[in-house]
């Protein structure tokens, strides 16, 4: 178990990760959420051990890390673009770590590996040769290979295309699962982090600003800031706030963020509005509707309807899709 | 530690590099240990030092010491090495000072004491107030070369010209960009040719013989080798100049297929150059350090001097080579300048010696 | 504050090292010449720096270095790109040839360039003979290599993509080497630059020979004042100028080398063949040809010549101890006491800059930590700026006691030729070191792999070439080392240098020829240890 206590830690003297606790249980997966700059990675590079704390401490399973050098660490870290070695081949790469150790028979288990990542048949090329996503691939491999007690992941779908990295994301989280991995993941992208973690901590200013289960997280962010950068569209307050939760039957509160599809095209919906704009993806039609008493709101509508700027729209509130959040803005 | 763990490749690569290295060779200097009896005697030289390994073989025979040589820089460095390191000396005996530098090592008492007997003929090389007020005497001369003027007399016949014979004759324009030598701030033989022309001009007309000398296109080259080697006609290479500051022994390496020599140098316009041997003030094998000033006075080194150093010996009995005693003629007058005097002026000398020939 | 320790730990053997056998004597012979008369007199010595000689002096050093360094640095930098980047028969020859003049002894070289442009020699007509034109040439002669050694090391291995790119955005070839390789380069160049610049202001043979003792630069200065006049007090004055001189250069020259971003991606394109567009590598190429060739032609014909005639007898002299045994040893053995020799200068100085290199090179946490790899960088840098004869006095009057007493050692004459080697050796390697991925190391580090064995997962494959550029440089500055050497050497085992300088000191055609052979076979040696050094360079090492 990796747990964080009060870390912190500067560069120069400048704080970027200030005062951070975090556990992760064996088996788990979480994922370090915050915007570019927050000190996600900061925080990863300390438990790596590539920076050294300022204050606080790192322990796994009780034993403080202070002093034990990264190669020591049994943390495996996997880059944003794998920083792979490119003098060596993808079987060589893969096995890298099994040599250091004298692992036998690592011919097999290196075959093994690259059959996990689905990369059969490619243990003889160069990754000069390879995809972005086929080198992602070879360095989940390659990071796989010893079972590291932890796995650390640095924004690893990140430089990937949008297609690419869904489909990674889900193949990474059943690879994650079927090696029965503990990791920690960070990104600054929500949706990345929901499709792999089962735990989530979000990261703002150096401070880890909520953790949980990854719905629970979800569902009841720490504050407005959390909410929007959790994907919510709007975070509403006061007068606006009251509407809407009474709306969706729930009882008032002064501050509530809204998800883009919170509110629903239906004739019989408590709420008015009049349409400003519409945009019809596959699943549904987006629109911005000027709702009485509460303003300007994202909503959505099924693709039978077909409303259009300046037309007058009822909508009903998803109760599932709105986070009372503690705090005013 | 990183640092253990990177040098270990290196500590490896180190091991296999002294395969072929020169570490652990035996030095040959093992320190005596205090009380007991020195077994060596280090001889501290310049880098023009030679003697043939069959005369290193007897004399340690003959005296029971290990000779060990140690042989760097020019008179100049050798000197002032010396007065650098007295406190902690760099041997027991030193050879190689001559009379341009040695009022300096005597001045700050570089040298011990040591009355070496001299063989016949030598008395004329002892330098000048050396031993003299009833001190004792510690220098001792063990050979002398004159730095001349030597001409290419094949080409002066040439040209159908006659050869300079003097000082006076090289500002002739008759003569102009005839001749090169070496200038004196790099070069020991170029510091006895300004020398030679204080020492016949006097330390007030010397400068104005060196600016007609420059007036006349006078090439000055770094060293000896330049000026020899590449400017003058007989040289190695092919110069055009038939007029170069070099030794009085010369004219013996420059005969052609008929016998003769095609060089002579012209006996006028000499500074002698001696050398000495002198047992080191703090030496620790002083014994040894005598017994090999005594060797390098014996015949046999003494002989040996002239094809293995370039210069003629002390000892007027010794049989001097065929090549040498035809054509190598020594200056029976040649020009001099009081050491201490030259000790005094040296500074003054060279930095106005530097003005006058970079105008 | 715990990685300034593991600093300080890693830089304890060169600092070591650095400190016993150069700031030791250097700060032994300063004391000598501030405390004269065992009083300090730092007056005097200001009053030195008056003198107008002294002033001259300086101002002429200054300026010859600048013109011979951006010469080189203009001829190096294409030659570097078509001896580097391009492939044609004969390449590898070609980069072998030009390191020749490194290892040549000033002696000889100034015969063989006098021979050229003397009066009476082919180029006698140029009246280059003693001119300040003639010495810069000769500085440019030596350092040149230096130029396209470094920088094409860097050059070898840099990433051709952002080029690319540049390109196919509509940069023509000279936009993209101004605004995409050349900064790219410019770590290299800049300390190539900084190389050859002290080498140039510190040169000896040269300045004497070609100049015609017209001209002093502060090393003749030095050494006149100390071998001849033993005027401690100005030479002290002028080695301080020196070093505060140096000291200035490299704190411009790290700011010169930063750049924003170094990292440099390994290029594993094969090099293409000379085409039109290389006209200016060519060109470059061609001149530094000539002028590296021309003398060295003149040596080898000289070297064949006996009297009139052609023959090898000078060579077959080589095994003999010279006409009426000038020599003690035949020629042949020197050159086994010089390959030792250098073979113990180029480990001591590989290792020494290694481990320099590793240290300026990782990236600074912190500003203290910056500044400190700051001050060692150029710690290392400062036994070029020092002249040999001062450091030579140095070492016999401080390296005279127990347990430093190394008057005597053996070792000195390969650790004299290492510090000299040493700078170039880290300037070699730290640029290179310092543009690869740090990353890459943290993910071999993260997978198990203690320092070492990240150093030869990573940096090794990197560093393969730019160490076999070291180690020729090390390896032909010590067999071309006089100076230092010529101080130091005992006379049971001179080296080449020494035993050629014995050669042509001396009457005799026969002495002068072999002392011609001599080098050529100076120069030979190192010509082909040079190519066995790049055959060497196999493709696997470093896949471990």
């Amino acid at each position: 178990m990796l747990t964080l206590e009060n870390l912190s830690v500067s560069y120069d003297g400048a704080p970027a990760v200030v005062d951070a606790s975090l556990t992760l249980e064996d088996g788990h997966v979480l994922a370090v959420l915050g915007p570019s700059g927050s000190g996600k990675s900061t925080l990863l590079r300390a438990v790596a051990g590539l920076e050294p704390p300022a204050g606080g401490r790192i322990t796994w399973d009780g034993d403080d890390l202070a002093g034990v050098p990264t190669h020591k660490r049994g943390f495996a870290l996997m880059f944003q673009d794998g920083q792979l070695f490119n003098h060596l081949t993808v079987a060589r790469n893969v096995g890298y770590a099994l040599r250091l150790r004298r692992t036998p028979d690592a011919g097999a288990r290196v075959r093994e590996l690259l059959e996990l990542v689905g990369l059969q048949g490619y243990a003889d090329r160069l990754p000069g040769t390879l995809s972005g996503g086929e080198r992602q691939r070879v360095a989940l491999a390659r990071s796989l290979a010893v079972q590291p007690r932890l796995l650390l992941l640095d924004e690893p779908l990140s430089a990937l295309d949008a297609g690419l990295r869904e489909r990674l994301a889900t193949d990474l989280r059943d690879i994650l699962r079927a090696a029965g991995t503990t990791a920690l993941m960070v990104t600054h992208d929500h949706e990345e982090a929901f499709a792999v973690a089962d735990r989530l901590a979000v990261m703002r200013a150096g401070r880890v600003v909520q953790q949980g289960e990854i719905a629970e997280v979800w569902r009841a962010p720490a504050d407005p800031e959390t909410a929007l950068f959790l994907g919510y569209a709007r975070v509403l307050v006061n007068e606006a706030a009251q509407r809407v939760l009474r709306a969706a039957g729930l009882p008032g509160a002064p501050t509530v963020a809204v998800r883009r599809s919170a509110l629903v095209v239906a004739e019989q919906g408590p709420l008015r509005g009049v349409v400003l704009s519409g945009r019809a993806t596959p699943s549904q039609i987006r629109l911005v509707v000027d709702v009485e008493d509460v303003g300007e709101m994202d909503a959505v509508a099924g693709h039978g309807s077909h409303p259009a700027p300046g037309d007058r729209v009822a909508l009903t509130v998803d109760a599932g899709r709105l986070a009372v959040t503690p705090f005013g803005p | 530690m990183r640092s253990v763990r990177v040098c270990v490749p290196l500590v490896a690569l180190a091991l296999a590099a002294t395969a072929c290295s020169t570490i652990g060779e035996s030095s040959g200097s093992e320190e005596p240990e205090d009380g007991a009896t020195p077994t060596e005697v280090v001889l501290v030289t310049h880098e023009s030092f030679v003697l043939p390994k069959k005369l290193v073989k007897q004399f340690e025979e003959e005296s029971g010491f290990d000779l060990e040589v140690r042989a760097a820089g020019d008179a100049g460095v050798l000197t002032n090495k010396l007065v650098l390191t007295q406190d902690n000396p760099l041997g027991d005996v030193a050879f190689g000072v001559d009379n341009t530098f040695a009022s300096r090592a005597l001045a700050e008492g570089v040298f011990a004491p040591y009355d070496a007997t001299l063989p016949e003929g030598a008395e004329q090389y002892l330098l000048p107030g050396d031993g003299e007020d009833g001190e004792a005497r510690a220098l001792t001369p063990v050979d002398n070369a004159s730095v001349c003027v030597n001409v290419d007399d094949t080409w002066f016949a040439e040209q159908d010209l006659a050869a300079p014979t003097s000082l006076d004759d090289l500002v002739d324009p008759a003569y102009e960009g005839l001749f090169v030598t070496p200038g004196a701030a790099t070069s020991s033989p170029g510091m006895a040719f300004l020398l030679a022309t204080i020492g016949a001009y006097g330390e007030d007309g010397w400068q104005d013989y060196w600016s007609e000398l420059m007036d006349n296109d006078t090439l000055l080259t770094d060293g000896w080798s330049d000026a020899y080697q590449v400017d003058f006609t007989q040289g190695g290479g092919k110069g055009d100049r038939p007029i170069v500051l070099s030794y009085d022994s010369s004219p013996a390496f420059t005969i052609a297929d008929d016998g003769t020599s095609t060089t002579s140098a012209l006996l006028d316009t000499c500074f002698r150059q001696v050398e000495y041997a002198g047992v080191l003030e703090g030496a620790a094998n002083p014994a040894g350090a005598e017994a090999l000033v005594d060797f390098l006075l014996s015949p046999d080194v003494q002989a040996a001097l002239p094809e293995s150093m370039y210069v003629f010996p002390v000892d007027a009995s010794v049989e001097l080579p065929a090549e040498w005693a035809e054509f190598a003629e020594q200056p029976t007058e040649p020009i001099t300048v009081d050491p201490e005097a030259i000790a005094e002026g040296r500074d003054d000398w060279l930095r106005d010696w530097s003005d006058i020939t970079s105008r | 504050m715990r990685r300034l320790f593991v600093l300080a730990g890693l830089a304890a053997v060169p600092l070591a090292v650095l400190g016993v056998f150069f700031l030791l004597p250097i700060s032994g012979m300063l004391a000598e010449g501030l405390w004269a008369d065992g009083t300090f007199d730092p007056g005097a010595v200001l009053e030195v720096l008056a003198r107008p000689r002294v002033q001259r002096v300086i101002w002429f050093t200054v300026w010859s270095s600048v013109l011979a360094t951006a010469c080189a640095v203009l001829l190096g930098v294409p030659a570097a790109h078509l001896l580097h980047r391009r492939r044609f028969r004969g390449r590898a020859a070609l980069r072998a040839l030009l390191l020749v003049p490194f290892v040549l002894p000033t002696v000889v070289v100034g015969v063989a360039f006098r021979e050229l442009i003397g009066e009476a020699g082919p180029l006698g007509f140029l009246g280059f003979d003693g001119s300040a034109g003639a010495i810069v040439a000769g500085l440019v002669f030596f350092n040149v290599a230096v130029v396209i050694r470094a920088v094409g090391a860097a050059w070898e291995s840099l990433d051709t993509r952002p080029a690319e790119a540049a390109a196919s955005l509509g940069a023509s070839p000279a936009h993209v080497f101004r605004t995409v390789t050349l900064p790219a380069l410019r770590p290299a160049i800049v300390s190539a630059a900084s190389v050859v610049f002290l080498f140039c202001a510190t040169a000896f043979g040269v300045v004497l020979t070609l100049g015609g003792l017209r001209y002093s630069s502060v090393e003749t200065e030095i050494y006149l004042l100390t071998t001849n006049l033993l005027d401690l007090q100005a030479a002290a004055a002028l080695s301080i100028v020196q070093l505060l001189a140096i000291t200035a250069l490299l704190v411009v020259t790290t700011r010169l080398r930063s750049v924003p971003d170094p990292t440099l991606a390994r290029s594993v394109a094969r090099h293409p063949r000379v085409s039109r567009g290389d006209w200016p590598g060519l060109l470059a190429t061609s001149v530094v040809v000539v002028l590296v060739g021309l003398p060295i032609a003149a040596l080898v014909t000289g070297s064949l010549q006996v009297g009139d005639h052609w023959s090898l007898e000078n060579y077959r002299a080589l095994t003999t101890e010279g006409s009426r045994q000038a020599l003690l040893v035949p020629v042949t053995q020197a050159l086994v006491t010089s390959l030792r020799t250098a073979v113990d200068a180029t480990w001591m100085s590989l290792s020494l800059g290694l481990l320099i290199a590793v240290i300026v090179s990782r990236r600074s946490r912190t500003r203290a930590e910056r500044r400190a790899r700051g001050l060692l960088d150029g710690l290392f840098m400062l036994p070029l700026g020092v002249s040999a004869v001062t450091l030579g006095f140095g070492f016999l009057i401080t390296l005279d006691e127990p347990p430093l007493d190394f008057r005597d050692s053996l070792l000195l004459v390969p650790i004299a030729q290492a510090l000299v080697a040493l700078p170039l050796v880290v300037r070699t390697l730290a640029p290179v070191l310092g543009g690869i991925d740090d990353r890459q190391r943290q993910a071999a580090a993260s997978l198990g792999a203690g320092p070492l064995r990240t150093f030869v997962t990573v940096d090794l494959p990197v560093m393969w070439k730019p160490l076999l550029a070291a180690a020729g440089f090390a390896f032909a500055v010590s067999l071309g080392e006089f100076g230092a050497t010529s101080f130091l050497a005992r006379d049971d085992n001179p080296t080449m240098p020494i035993v050629i300088f014995h050669l042509i000191g001396h009457p005799g055609a026969m002495n002068y020829g072999m002392a011609l052979a001599a080098s050529v076979v100076l120069a030979a040696t190192t010509a082909v240890v040079m190519l066995l050094v790049e055959r060497l360079r196999v493709p696997s090492v470093g896949a471990f």
